[in-house]
């Protein structure tokens, strides 16, 4: 870390909770990007065991369901040194009609040094902060916002630059195309804002009825055809056709889908030449994405989102957590 | 506790249709027999007014729930109930009993369910409904999404001469959105319905009502388009009214960032041109009803995330005092005010009450319109303190309140 680049001590990340990135200043995702950097470079050795978080209790509370994201926050608070303890909702109290609040208040009774949210419900999380004394991270809350998940794809996105020798600070100058399911996904919000928080120009792509209303008030650029989205874009970030959220008919069938809207290798050749080609996963091939264009060894950072996935974690539930450590400077 | 003794009430500022008029009025049996100058008689109950405004107590048409203390804070004597109760009032049993339910200091006034169940199936027993007190019939929370049901209601609510009260969204674009369609619903993430299913709604109940030849009451409208479309009809001659309640002329979608749960609302918050053009239309008159839309909701209906959260505020308390900053912005003036808390509600439902005359029921508002306080949620006589106004600063303040003569 350079000295002087951020402000001193605590005041470089003045927040209890990551709820969204819509509370955070550009700095504030530097600073939190960077100092994932060393748990990086950590999770690449043989050895991948810090004591950092040690004595800590990681409560995981996943009223949704979650492979990744709950996988990736456990191994991050294992590799920082915590105890980590897994909700599920499926085993949870919540199917008995216990409410949120009452569940939010058991989970602080348990001594929780920080508590992973996720929730079906758009401001679920910020609900629960409100009635727990500890840090609370949003692992994803319903179609509002997942935080993380902007944060690693900024940081796999800066080390691809980087390896191609484009090392910038930021995203400034960089068009980034993002198509697919826009109306449900919190991945989109999260990445609006932290992309053009980073100087990025960010394009929507989706069909009429996946797309919100109101994209232009926030910055964005919508788009319904797909091949003029692409026109020149130096980033490509697919997302997943959510299924389950499709109470109604959004779209005719998953073929037709793709016939609009999947990135295949012709339609990549729109972008920018060696345009990067991301997805915050699970992919359905064949559906959003070809398989030949998300294994492109040279242009698919997907593997790589999932790398930085545990690191950005790690810095989150580090930087979280220094008031409670008594982190000189943080108290 | 029905009047005992004739009532005088001197020294005042009258709100009438006309206009101010300084004076008092003095009201026998229940029913006002002097208005303006006042005879006073050995015997008379005499109250000094000491320049306050005398009004028409407020007529509060489609409340969710009788909550006495919190509608006598507001100056509220009488309120027309939902059907959306538990049970429905769906049964001419059910609507008895509840119009009896508030005498003698409030006045209930039952609205029948249009349909069994509230379902938007079968129609109810609307005639028995209204032998039993029934004085309006409503769709409920929600719209009824069949044209042919609507059609044969509005004919049959005709030939009971029974206004009809509708809720105007369509069905098949609210869905279950918790918001309105634009920026503030796409940064939070909620479902969300365009604000055009309101005026798709209005567009075909009043194409209906006129067919029928029925009056129809549109419980709340709240966009621009539905606006337009009430005031065309209105000057075509169709027999349409419009209500609205305070949160849609005070409030615009970003009341409800960071997911406040009390700006929960059915219709929801719409953008602020919206809010403006509600506050325009009852200026031009094209909205005759302010209501409450009374909807007290405890914690566990309302601290929950934003779109599992129940809709509804607890509006009984504020309902004047909101009101009055329309007359203090020259939207209206006072007279006009009280037709729509007062006297056009009364009309509707068919009662002799809402205006300050000889022979209407003596139900009568002392105001001071200036005296200042705060929306305190901590300190709300409703059964629960979901207000939307939480903290404002406000003016305007029921003093002492008679319904039918007496004290309450």
């Amino acid at each position: 870390m350079t000295f002087g680049r951020y402000p001193a001590g605590g005041l470089a990340f003045p927040h209890r909770d990551l709820l969204g990135i819509a509370q955070l200043e550009r700095h504030e995702i530097l600073y939190l990007l960077d100092e994932a950097e060393p748990w990086v470079d950590l999770n690449r050795q043989p050895s991948k065991h810090s004591d950092t978080l040690a004595g800590l209790t990681i409560i995981n509370a996943f009223f949704e369901n979650s492979t990744r994201t709950l996988l990736s926050f456990e191994i991050a608070g294992k590799r920082l040194g915590a105890d980590v303890v897994n909700m599920h909702a499926a085993q949870s109290s919540v199917k008995k009609g216990e409410t949120l609040i009452d569940t939010a208040i058991t989970l602080n009774a348990m001594r929780a040094d920080a508590i992973v949210i996720r929730h079906g419900s758009s401001g679920a999380v910020d609900l629960i902060a409100s009635k727990v004394d500890c840090p609370v991270l949003n692992a994803g809350d319903g179609s509002h916002e997942h935080p993380t998940q902007a944060l690693l794809d900024a940081l796999a996105l800066r080390h691809a630059l980087r390896e191609r020798g484009e090392a910038a600070e930021d995203f400034t100058g960089l068009v980034i195309t993002i198509c697919g399911d826009i109306l449900h996904s919190r991945v989109a919000r999260s990445n609006i804002l932290c992309l053009q928080a980073l100087g990025a120009s960010v394009r929507l792509c989706a069909p009429p009825a996946l797309m919100p209303a109101g994209v232009e008030t926030i910055g964005a650029e919508p788009f319904h055809d797909f091949d003029a989205a692409l026109e020149g874009a130096d980033v490509v970030m697919m997302l997943r056709l959510q299924n389950e959220r499709m109470q109604g008919q959004f779209i005719p069938s998953a073929r037709e889908y793709h016939h609009l809207y999947g990135l295949t290798l012709e339609r990549l050749k729109r972008a920018a030449p060696d345009a990067l080609v991301m997805h915050p996963g699970p992919m359905n091939r064949g559906v959003e994405i070809d398989s030949e264009v998300a294994d492109m060894l040279d242009r698919s950072i997907i593997t790589r989102q999932v790398e930085m996935g545990v690191a950005i974690r790690m810095s989150c539930l580090d930087i979280l957590t220094r008031r409670t450590r008594g982190v000189e400077g943080w108290t | 506790m029905k009047q005992q003794r004739p009532l005088a009430i001197t020294n005042g500022q009258l709100i009438t249709p006309a206009g101010l008029v300084t004076g008092g009025l003095r009201a026998e049996g229940g029913v006002i027999t002097q208005c303006g100058d006042v005879t006073m008689q050995d015997g008379d109950d005499v109250v000094d007014a000491r320049g306050q405004l005398m009004a028409p107590g407020l007529v509060d048409l489609g409340v969710f729930a009788i909550d006495k203390p919190a509608f006598h804070f507001g100056g509220i004597t009488r309120a027309a109930l939902m059907p959306d109760q538990n049970p429905p009032l769906d049964l001419p049993s059910r609507v008895s009993y509840i119009a009896k339910s508030g005498k003698p200091d409030l006045w209930v006034h039952p609205l029948a369910a249009a349909t069994s169940g509230l379902s938007g199936e079968q129609l109810a027993e609307i005639g028995l409904m209204k032998a039993a007190g029934a004085r309006g019939v409503a769709t409920g929370r929600r719209w009824i999404a069949d044209s042919g049901v609507m059609l044969r209601l509005l004919q049959y609510a005709a030939m009971l001469d029974l206004v009809v009260v509708s809720h105007a969204e369509d069905a098949g674009l609210s869905g279950e959105s918790a918001a309105t369609a634009g920026e503030m619903a796409t940064r939070m993430g909620l479902p969300s319905a365009p604000a055009e299913a309101e005026a798709l709604a209005i567009a075909r109940d009043i194409a209906l009502a006129e067919i029928a030849g029925a009056r129809l009451h549109i419980r709340q409208v709240t966009t621009r388009a539905g606006l337009a479309l009430v005031k065309a009809a209105k000057s075509r001659g169709v027999a349409v009214t419009a209500g609205v309640t305070p949160a849609h002329f005070m409030l615009s979608d970003l009341a409800t960032s960071g997911f406040r749960t009390f700006a929960r609302l059915s219709p929801p918050l719409r953008c602020d041109e919206d809010r403006k053009a509600v506050v325009a239309a009852i200026g031009e008159g094209v909205i005759d009803v302010i209501s409450s839309g009374h909807d007290p909701r405890g914690p566990e209906d309302k601290r929950l995330p934003f779109a599992d959260a129940e809709e509804g505020m607890a509006g009984a308390e504020t309902l004047l005092a909101m009101t009055l900053t329309l007359v203090r912005d020259n939207v209206i003036d006072l007279p006009r005010a009280f037709d729509l808390l007062a006297r056009n509600p009364a009309r509707l439902l068919g009662v002799e009450a809402g205006e300050l005359a000889i022979g209407k029921e003596a139900d009568i508002a002392l105001i001071d319109p200036e005296k200042p306080w705060i929306v305190d949620r901590r300190k709300m006589e409703a059964t629960a303190d979901n207000t939307p106004f939480d903290s404002f600063p406000t003016q305007g303040r029921v003093m002492a309140l008679f319904k039918g003569g007496a004290r309450v």
